[in-house]
């Protein structure tokens, strides 16, 4: 098990390392004329150039890409050329609100979709139909389009939520619970759809399976056999789901931290990204990757864990 | 479903390529008097927040939307495509690049990536579409490698190859063919994808300032949401539509082009509906009157939705006797030892008759008393012993649970009986194969430890179903030895179900023949090797008697 987590973490490293290269690669190919947008159009070409030089631009690429590299590795991002902040105190004021953004989004998708496709997969009948539609109906309408009916039907028309703002958890619980319950409903809808389809599918290939029919010929309740051993089983597939939506959960986050007005990483990055502000970028970048990464290394070694047979891979 | 979801797509793009037929207003004319003013002729769905025709800004809108998805979705194949049929068809050195590459891309959340490209690309939605292209390539690729990949290794592929067919001709001629549903219902769902993209994309602000699009629309009237939420109405009713559509389309063609086979197949072949004779057979199936006390089995049937597939069953198996039931597969015998065990297929059940196990009638017992008996009084050894062990528990996990619920013991004393057990199944070295997975033991192991499992809970009558048929001969032999050796330390009755003869005369006391779900013959193993009285039986014994019996 240990060696499985280290490859795994050696691989997601490179993963990293590579896409960190090819981002400031691509950033720095165009060349905008930072140093003119700062200055404006006006400034002479002697201030032009010391502000290149200071901001280290007039070296080659792949000079300012290891200089980075090695800031970065010392979690130093650097200060962002167009507001002179600290792009990692920027960030880290931030990511406490997509954190615990994403944290409950996974809480609901694990739970509810367990449930679903748990109890849809076993019983079969009406409730699997309605997890079936449910799935459909996930997938095929774009989250923000569900987010904005969403945002129409709590908090314009039922005034359940405020519509949009932010209130931190150091504040207040119940007005942190009443600004991100909205938001985080909104980004279950569509991973509760695609997990509890495939719970209930994985369900179903293991009720299936021999050995299902062995426990129970050992006289095991079917509650012991469907809890423990059913769910165990059909859990590794459904984790792995679960961590490919991540990618797409981030996208989703983006939006409906616009639409929310909370001052997250996702509304940072459609703020901040409109400029080439390559310090603020590569962060915001390399800070997604990671959680990408890092995600999907937690699902792998679940997985792992799940099942002993994936520690082998 | 599917009819019906083309339908709606080919309308609404029809409508959007219609755009300056069907609406005769500009999508960019403005008149602030008329601003969030509702339908007026000529303009069937009202005023947008700048007093801009709705309907008019819906269809050039649509143009923008679909077009930006359409050129996403057109470099996603363009790069999937090719790139997934030489991974698969090649391998090698360029499917593992690819293969990396393609990770790599995974990783990348799509929204941010675009964002940030935005920054270095500018704000044209063509171009931006390009990256979306190039994100959403890899679900082809994937898609189309995984396919090929395992065509590739096919018979007729290698008899194409053998006759001399070039690479390019195969690939075109064969491979591309049995890509191409796959594809297809994949352009369908990844179409619903990009236009979603698309659309967040567009409603962020991304884009240029004026440009009708879906999400643009969708943003100015989520801008206005308090005053006149029906602005929210079209564009999303549009978008919605459209993805939804297409969604539906992809789950319509996967019905039509896959695998219509796929669904459940009934565990037990069809079997021509059972029309009872006139007379019942008499004396061979229901024995002669007086019941064994272990298992007594009467006129038993076990029906199916699709029909009967066990008739008139009946057999005995009395303590410290071993009951060989023979026949061929979808004889019915399976069926029988299952409905014994309570264990039939959700659809299946018995329908008539009588069981009695250790004095307790079972037929319409409740499943909770029947639950009871399983493992301390009847229990199973079944036929596959890898696919028989939960994969995700130790082999010791699996034999300490029944023996913690059914015989309610401490877990110490659970584990050291445990050990005992994989002892007396004669298992060298017990505690390894106790900390072990299941695939890290072999077929035979594991069938003794399923063996073991069936004796854990120390029952009086052991079902066996095929017990050997997956082991190699020699494995073959020593745990019918082992068998032997327990039933008889133990004094258990055996219902051994097989198809060998050669294990019937080596191990059975007296010998039940089942064809097409009837027992056709009983008696001793002696008697019915040596002088069968059904056809059937003669039959079975002359495919095998030169070779096994003796």
């Amino acid at each position: 098990m240990t060696g499985f987590v280290v490859r795994r973490v050696a691989a997601g490293a490179a993963l990293a390392l590579v896409i960190s290269m090819l981002s400031y690669t691509l950033l720095s190919i165009p060349h905008i004329d930072v140093a003119r947008q700062l200055l404006g159009q006006g400034a002479a070409q002697e201030l032009v150039d010391a502000k290149n030089a200071a901001l280290g631009l007039d070296r080659p690429a792949l000079v300012q890409y290891l200089d980075w590299l090695a800031a970065a590795v010392r979690g130093d991002f650097g200060t962002s050329w167009f507001t002179s902040e600290n792009v990692l105190r920027a960030i880290a004021n931030r990511l406490p609100v997509t954190l615990s953004l994403m944290a409950g989004v996974t809480l609901v998708t694990a739970l509810l979709s367990l449930l679903l496709g748990l109890w849809a997969g076993v019983r079969r009948g009406r409730v699997d139909r309605f997890v079936q539609i449910l799935a459909v109906t996930g997938y095929a309408l774009p989250g923000f389009l569900v987010t904005l009916v969403m945002v129409w039907l709590f908090a314009v028309e039922l005034g359940w939520f405020p519509a949009i703002g932010y209130i931190g958890l150091e504040e207040s619980f119940t007005g942190w619970l009443s600004t991100v319950t909205l938001p985080i409903l909104a980004l279950s809808v569509g991973s509760v759809a695609g997990v509890a389809q495939q719970v209930r599918g994985s369900v179903i290939d293991v009720l299936r399976q021999d050995y299902v029919r062995t426990l129970r010929a050992r006289g095991l309740p079917p509650r012991r056999i469907i809890l423990r051993h059913v769910l165990r089983n059909a859990a590794a597939p459904a984790l792995s789901v679960l961590g490919m939506q991540f990618v797409g959960l981030l996208g989703g986050a983006v939006l409906v931290e616009q639409i929310f007005g909370l001052p997250g990483i996702g509304s940072m990055t459609v703020g901040y990204t409109t400029r080439g502000d390559i310090p603020i970028i590569m962060a915001l970048v390399m800070i997604s990757v990671i959680g990408v990464i890092v995600i999907n290394l937690l699902v792998d070694i679940l997985i792992g864990w799940l099942n002993p047979k994936a520690r082998l891979r | 479903m599917k009819w019906i979801s083309g339908l709606v797509l080919g309308l609404i793009v029809l409508a959007v390529l219609l755009a300056p037929v069907i609406s005769p207003a500009g999508p960019d004319v403005s008149s602030l008097r008329h601003a969030f003013e509702g339908p007026a002729p000529g303009h069937p769905l009202g005023f947008d927040s700048a007093g801009r025709d709705i309907l008019a800004r819906l269809l050039y809108g649509g143009q923008n939307t679909l077009g930006g998805a359409l050129i996403a979705l057109l470099v996603a194949l363009a790069l999937g495509i090719p790139s997934g049929l030489l991974a698969g068809y090649y391998g090698g050195w360029f499917d593992a690049a690819a293969g990396w590459l393609v990770n790599l891309v995974m990783a990348l959340p799509a929204m941010v990536v675009l964002l940030a490209s935005r920054a270095i690309l500018g704000s044209t939605v063509w171009v931006l579409m390009v990256v979306l292209g190039f994100l959403i390539a890899p679900s082809f690729h994937r898609l189309v490698r995984g396919i090929v990949a395992g065509v590739r290794g096919e018979l007729y592929v290698d008899a194409a190859r053998v006759s001399g067919l070039s690479d390019a001709r195969i690939i075109w001629r064969h491979v591309l063919i049995v890509v191409r549903a796959p594809i297809i219902i994949q352009i369908a769902l990844v179409a619903g994808i990009a236009i979603g993209l698309q659309a967040g994309l567009e409603f962020l602000g991304i884009g240029s300032g004026d440009t009708p699009t879906w999400g643009a629309m969708l943003n100015e009237a989520f801008k206005n949401m308090q005053r006149d939420p029906v602005l929210m109405l079209w564009p999303g009713l549009a978008l919605g539509l459209t993805s939804g559509a297409l969604v539906l389309l992809a789950a319509g063609l996967r019905d039509t082009l896959e695998d219509p086979g796929s669904r459940p197949r009934t565990v037990t072949p069809a079997v021509p509906t059972a029309v009872t004779p006139a007379v019942t057979p008499a004396a061979p199936t229901a024995g002669p009157g007086e019941r064994a006390a272990l298992l007594s089995v009467r006129d038993l049937a076990v029906a199916y939705p699709s029909g009967e597939v066990v008739h008139n069953v009946g057999l005995d198996v009395h303590a410290g006797e071993i009951l060989g039931l023979v026949g061929e597969s979808g004889s019915g015998k399976t069926q029988t030892a299952f409905s014994i065990l309570g264990i039939l297929p959700e659809t299946g059940r018995v329908s008539r008759g009588s069981i009695t196990v250790d004095g307790t009638e079972i037929v319409g017992l409740p499943e909770k008393r029947h639950r009871e008996l399983r493992g301390t009084v009847v229990a199973y050894i079944p036929q596959e012993p890898m696919s028989n062990l939960d994969p995700a528990f130790t082999v010791g996990s699996q034999l300490v649970e029944p023996m913690r619920v059914k015989l309610r013991l401490g877990r110490a004393q659970a584990v050291r009986k445990a050990l005992d057990l994989l002892s007396l199944v004669e298992i060298r070295d017990p505690r390894r194969v106790f900390d072990s997975y299941p695939h890290e033991i072999s077929g035979g192991m594991a069938q003794r430890v399923l063996i073991a499992g069936a004796m854990s809970c120390e029952p009086k009558l052991l079902i066996a179903d095929e017990p050997t048929t997956a082991l190699d001969v020699r494995v073959q032999a020593e745990v019918l030895g082992l068998l032997r050796r327990l039933q008889r330390d133990n004094g258990l009755g055996v219902l051994l179900v097989t198809h060998n003869l050669g294990v019937v005369a080596d191990l059975c006391d007296r010998v039940a023949v089942m064809r097409e779900g009837r027992i056709v013959e009983t008696g001793t193993a002696r008697q019915v090797l040596h002088t069968p009285r059904d056809p059937y039986t003669r039959m079975l014994l002359d495919a095998v008697l030169p070779l096994e019996v003796t």
